[in-house]
Order: C-alpha cells, then sequence, then structure tokens
C-alpha cells in the first residue's frame, strides 16, 4: 500500500485548478469594483446591455462561488484526500480532466449565459437553467471522485474528522443543490418557493463551503503546524452541531415575510444555537495552534487560514445577533447583510483558499515562493480591505435602515449612503491591489528558476 | 465501517429534518391556497395596460397588436424573464414587511395569496433593497414616467443609480417590445390591491373584498365601494374607453397613490 508522492497525487490537476480558481478570482474582482462604480456615478460602460451592473453583480457572485471556491476546493481536495487515506482518487485521468474541463465550461457557460440575461431568479443559483444539470452531474462526479478513496480507507481504519467533513459536504451538496434550482424554479412559487430558496441559499454556504473548509483546515493547519489538533472530540461536536443545526436556518433569509413563523422561528433559533458548533470548531483550532503562534510569523498560507478563522468567529457572532427578529426590523434589505456576506465568503473562505493555493503552489511547481514581501503586501492589502469594507457597510446597513424606518425620503437614503459606498470601493481598490501582489508572486513562483529541495522533500511527507 | 454507515445516515436524517421543517413544512402548510395561472391573473387587467397601448399605440400595436387579453399575457410573461434576466429583483424587493413602518411607505403587508401564481415562479421577494420595493408600484407612476425613467434614471430621478436601460428603446428611441412588456409587468405589481375595475370576467365579490380595509382605498371619495363600478372621483383620474378589449365600458382610476 506504499505509493510515491508522484503517483498518489496528481500534481497537474492540482496545477490546473489552482490556475483556474485564481483567473477567475481576478475577474470576480474586476466585476466586483465595476458593480461598487455604479453606485458612485462613474460606471464606464453605460449603455451597454452585455455588461449591464445588475449582470456584473451576477458575474460577481457566481464566479465567486462556482469558479474561486469549487476551483480551489477542488485543488486541495485532490492534494489532502489521498494523503487523509493513502488512497488515490476514483480516477485521475479521465474523470480528473473531465471535472477540470467540464467546471471551467460550466463557469465560462455561466458567465456568459448571465451577460446575455439568462440569469434565473435564485440569490447564488443564478446559474442559467440550461447549465444546471451539467452542475449536478459534476456534483455527483465529484462525490463519486473523492468519497471512493475515502470509502476504501474507512473499511481499514477509523476516520479522520477532516474526513467527516468531507465526506458530509459532497453528499449534502448534490440534493441541496438540486432542491434550490429546480423547485423554485419550476414547481413551487412564491412563499413556500421563498423558503426552499432561502434553504438553498443557506444550504450552499453551510452544507458545502462551510463543511468542506473545515474538513479542509482541519488536514492543513496540523500539517503546517506540525502537530496534532487539540481534540478530536470537539471535532466531532463541531461536525454534528453543524449537521444538525445548519440544514433548519434557511429561512432566516426572509425573516418577517409571510413565510408561515414556525419556519421563522425554528431559523432563528437554529442560527443562534449554531454559534455553539462554531465556537467548539474555532477553540479547537486556536487551542491547536497554542504554544506555535510563532509560527504566524513565518507562514503566510497559515497567516491566511487563521486570520480567515478570527474572521469566521467574527461573522458567526454577528450572525447570532442579526438573525434575532428585532434586529431584522432594520437590518434586512440593507448593505448590512452585504457587508456581512463579504466577510464569511471572502474574509473567511476566500481567505482558507488564498492560503490553500499559496500552500499548495510552491509543492505542485516545485518552486520556491518568490517573494515574502509580495505576499506580505497581498496578505495586508485584503485584511485591511476587506476589514474596512465590512465595518463600511455595517455601518451603511445601519444608516439606511433606521432612514427608512423614520419614512425620510427614499433618495435620502441614497444619498446618505453615497459616502459608505465611495468608502466600500476604496476597500474594494485596495483589496484589488493585494490581489494583484498575490497574482504576481503566483505567476513569478512558476517561473521560479530555483527548485526548492526542501519543498520537494516535504511534499512526500503525509500525515 | 458499520459505525461509518450509521454516520452517513445520521447525516442525511439531520439534512431531511431540517429540509423538512425549513422548505418541505411551509410547502405542504401552503399547498391548498390555490396556484393561479397566467390565464387566471390575466382576468384582472390592470387599468396601465391599456393606457399604455393609448400612450404608444404605434408601438404597441408593432409589437403586441391589440390590448387585450392575449397581448397582457404575452407582455406581463416576457416582462417578468426581463426583470429576472436583468437582475431587477437583486437591488428591487417584491414584499412589504410588517416591521419598520413599511405599510406606510410602500402601501398593504404582502400576504401570502398574492405570491401564488406562476409570476412568482421563482419567486422574487429578494434579499436587498437598493431601489424601493416594487410589490405596490401599480399606478405610483405614470407609464411614461417609467418609459423617461428606464432611458434616464437621473434625467427624471435626481442622484438615482439605477443604470438607464437603452436596450429598452429602438434606434430611434421608442420603446420596444422589452420596454413596453417591462413596463406592463411593473404596472401590474400590486394592481391586485387597488380597486378593481377591469374585472373580464365576473368575479366581483373577491375584489370588493380586498379594497375596503386599506387606507388608501379610504383616502379617496370612492362613493360606493362595494358596488360593481366604482366611479374615480378625482380629477386626475384616467378615464379609458377600451373598445378592442371587448368589454364595453371600462373606466380606470389611478386612485389612491400620491
Amino acid at each position: 500500500m506504499k505509493h510515491e508522492n508522484e503517483s498518489l497525487v496528481n500534481e497537474d490537476l492540482i496545477y490546473a485548478h489552482l490556475i483556474a480558481s485564481v483567473v477567475i478570482v481576478a475577474i470576480v474582482f474586476l466585476a466586483g469594483l465595476l458593480y461598487s462604480m455604479q453606485f458612485l456615478y462613474i460606471y464606464p460602460f453605460p449603455g451597454i446591455s452585455f455588461l449591464s451592473p445588475g449582470r456584473l453583480r451576477s458575474v460577481h457572485t457566481n464566479g465567486a462561488v462556482y469558479g474561486f471556491i469549487v476551483n480551489g476546493f477542488t485543488a486541495a481536495l485532490y492534494w489532502a484526500v489521498p494523503r487523509l487515506t493513502g488512497k488515490k482518487v476514483f480516477n485521475e485521468k479521465y474523470v480528473g480532466w473531465f471535472m477540470f474541463i467540464a467546471l471551467q465550461a460550466a463557469v465560462l457557460g455561466t458567465v456568459f449565459g448571465l451577460l446575455h440575461g439568462d440569469a434565473q431568479a435564485i440569490p447564488w443559483g443564478e446559474t442559467p437553467w440550461y447549465i444546471d444539470p451539467f452542475v449536478v452531474v459534476w456534483l455527483l462526479v465529484s462525490l463519486a471522485q473523492f468519497t471512493v478513496p475515502i470509502y476504501k480507507h474507512a473499511i481499514e481504519k477509523a476516520l479522520y474528522a477532516a474526513n467527516w467533513y468531507i465526506i458530509a459536504g459532497l453528499v449534502w451538496i448534490p440534493m441541496v443543490y438540486i432542491m434550490g434550482n429546480y423547485f423554485p424554479t419550476f414547481f413551487v412559487p412564491g412563499i413556500a418557493g421563498a423558503a426552499i430558496t432561502g434553504t438553498w441559499i443557506h444550504d450552499a454556504v453551510g452544507l458545502y463551503v462551510t463543511p468542506i473548509g473545515w474538513g479542509l483546515c482541519y488536514y492543513f493547519i496540523p500539517v503546517i503546524l506540525k502537530k496534532p489538533v487539540w481534540s478530536h472530540s470537539l471535532s466531532l461536536l463541531g461536525f454534528w452541531g453543524l449537521a444538525f443545526f445548519y440544514p433548519l436556518q434557511g429561512v432566516h433569509h426572509y425573516l418577517w415575510t409571510p413565510i408561515p413563523m414556525y419556519a421563522q422561528y425554528a431559523a432563528v433559533l437554529s442560527t443562534v444555537a449554531l454559534e455553539l458548533a462554531v465556537v467548539s470548531v474555532i477553540v479547537n483550532f486556536m487551542m491547536t495552534l497554542k504554544g506555535r503562534a510563532e509560527a504566524l510569523k513565518d507562514s503566510i498560507p497559515l497567516r491566511w487560514i487563521y486570520i480567515g478563522i478570527v474572521n469566521y468567529a467574527i461573522t458567526c457572532f454577528q450572525c447570532a445577533i442579526q438573525v434575532l427578529l428585532t434586529t431584522q426590523k432594520v437590518i434586512h434589505f440593507t448593505d448590512w447583510v452585504v457587508g456581512h456576506a463579504h466577510l464569511i465568503m471572502f474574509g473567511t473562505f476566500g481567505f482558507w483558499i488564498l492560503g490553500f493555493i499559496s500552500y499548495l503552489w510552491p509543492k505542485v511547481t516545485h518552486r520556491q515562493s518568490y517573494s515574502k514581501a509580495a505576499e506580505e503586501w497581498a496578505f495586508w492589502l485584503i485584511l485591511v480591505g476587506i476589514e474596512l469594507m465590512w465595518i463600511d457597510l455595517l455601518a451603511a446597513g445601519l444608516v439606511q435602515g433606521f432612514m427608512w424606518w423614520s419614512l425620510s425620503p427614499w433618495m435620502d437614503s441614497i444619498r446618505y449612503s453615497f459616502p459608505f459606498w465611495i468608502v466600500r470601493a476604496i476597500s474594494g481598490v485596495l483589496m484589488s491591489a493585494g490581489l494583484t501582489f498575490y497574482i504576481y508572486n503566483f505567476y513569478m513562483t512558476a517561473r521560479n528558476k530555483t527548485v526548492s529541495i526542501i519543498q520537494a522533500q516535504q511534499a512526500g511527507g503525509s500525515i | 465501517m458499520k459505525f461509518s454507515r450509521i454516520v452517513l445516515i445520521v447525516g442525511i436524517l439531520c439534512f431531511a429534518f431540517g429540509t423538512f421543517w425549513q422548505a418541505v413544512a411551509p410547502w405542504l402548510t401552503l399547498r391548498k391556497i390555490p396556484v393561479k395561472t397566467l390565464e387566471d391573473i390575466a382576468k384582472d387587467i390592470p387599468p396601465e395596460f391599456f393606457m399604455l397601448a393609448q400612450d404608444y399605440p404605434v408601438e404597441f400595436n408593432k409589437y403586441f397588436g391589440k390590448a387585450d387579453k392575449k397581448s397582457f399575457m404575452d407582455a406581463l410573461e416576457t416582462g417578468r424573464d426581463i426583470y429576472i434576466g436583468e437582475v431587477c429583483w437583486q437591488c428591487h424587493s417584491q414584499c412589504v414587511r410588517p416591521v419598520s413602518k413599511e405599510e406606510i411607505r410602500f402601501g398593504k403587508i404582502s400576504y401570502i395569496s398574492e405570491y401564488n401564481n406562476v409570476m412568482q415562479l421563482p419567486q422574487l421577494i429578494s434579499t436587498r433593497r437598493v431601489g424601493p420595493d416594487l410589490i405596490r408600484e401599480s399606478g405610483v407612476h405614470s407609464n411614461d414616467w417609467h418609459a423617461a425613467h428606464f432611458k434616464d434614471t437621473r434625467a427624471v430621478t435626481p442622484g438615482s443609480i439605477m443604470p438607464s436601460y437603452t436596450w429598452f428603446f429602438d434606434k430611434d428611441g421608442h420603446l420596444n417590445k422589452k420596454g413596453l412588456s417591462v413596463i406592463t409587468y411593473v404596472q401590474w405589481l400590486g394592481s391586485w390591491t387597488k380597486p378593481s375595475k377591469y374585472d373580464l370576467e365576473t368575479s366581483k365579490p373577491e375584489a370588493a373584498k380586498i379594497e375596503v380595509s386599506q387606507p388608501e382605498a379610504a383616502k379617496t371619495e370612492v362613493s360606493q365601494p362595494e358596488a360593481d363600478k366604482i366611479e374615480a372621483s378625482q380629477p386626475e383620474a384616467a378615464k379609458t374607453e377600451v373598445s378592442q378589449s371587448g368589454v364595453g365600458k371600462t373606466k380606470a382610476s389611478e386612485a389612491g397613490h400620491e
């Protein structure tokens, strides 16, 4: 059962997915920046239907999920799953490359579909209806690709926590996707459809992005720190907390709508209760770091991951407050929610993926990272940018919410939001500058002539 | 191995439980409310649609022909698709919540049955309000206002950040099919909560039932709300004779929106 690294992990696949992830995140940033310019009356392409700000917004959100996050996770899974199980993935040559090409085709198709005006009115499921079946097939194939080695491994040994999370995420997401993209669009209209849509929005984050992200952190953190996680039991508590409470929260995206109140109360209570599971995971990660915090200074990947965890703690704490029906009176429909979404999707999961990428890229290219300085600039610019955006949009949300409540003229809520939108655009520029450094380092690392022997040796190790 | 199987089953059960409570149960609870088809919706055509045919007769005739039930269904569905495709719903919600004084700003609080129709498939409640809510938009502005607003938003609403939708107009600057359809759709939103004058079929009792309790309806001087024909007494209310629609006399009022 001994494998050489070369045969256990297919580095070409990881290489391809990492490039796709980085290219798409650049496009996502560009779309977001352009969209923010519409709020400042300086949108550069007015009157062009293909580049209408509304359509670009969908490219921004869907590109982030299907392009950046799924590509990043898939690359990391190709690295982590064989190492966690000692088995190769289901099939690299055909299934692996089919998955890669199909994913990029789906993302490209989505982008063109959205720009052509074929969006589907499902938040985060704007993927045109003709792309949806391919996404479902892709999700099922990826389920086979990664659960086969885990299944083989499970026959021999007990599963490590990371595997639990990964299986769970991969099993849940096809069901969630079918539920969220087909039922509200074709079968269930109106309020019942809204309940299903809400469940989809939240499950896409909670039952795919979160478990896969946590699972990969449970792999990468001990590997980078070279020490085991603090508590195995806590990781299981986190897992079951997630499994039980997360699917119950969907309706909290539509509080105070005519959705039956039993669904709304369950959503509020379970969202607050999820804080328990989240705290258990965060405590576990933080206690793992205990005594080794110095590593944050040297290891950029570790820093991305841990600052992501800090952002995660902030967002989830915020989540437990903002979900209350009282708070919802003010902040629902405002920029507050947008700020929250950015901190969780980019500030947490985006940071983790950027961490995974900067960890994996030198390994699959067999080069040393080109420049520590560029990595530092990238990290700090993006960190300052995302925190600025979060605080700014929170404040904007409060201003808007209270202005609406006070029955001020609608246009006043736009006028008073204007300064906040300027700051939001500036924070976007900061993050884009950081990302430019990141991509510069990414590109130069691949062109770096020096082959790192230490890195190559490390790559052979497995936990 | 047996243990991992249990884990898998329990995991799926958790998912099933959550999904049942959050998604399936509301569906079951609400399943008895009839779902209106496009045909049902077209029984009650808002007056703004007939006014649209009068305001833009050349364009309307070119793309839709006569203003009747069939062309209304066509325009409404096309308009809804454009509303989705242009992603209007990410900046405009369609729900008046019972909090935050929204019923004063927008009108009647949203209720379940008004969403049970094929135009809400998928639902368009939305989660963000950059621009105002649109579920009570019918008749708040005139068709001309909407046409001008789509062409150059800031000329109509100074300071607006809504993009201009120049592709709703043909080369000569006249509304094209997209523009007419979107206006039809927006003018339809919430028309069911206004006093109904255009019941092509005879289904009066429901229409009369909804309206009386509304604060706006009370404000306008409607002499006999429960009477079959409601005569609008406001000076600016448009009176429209629609001979094409097959209904003899039909009178429109933009009552109650100021």
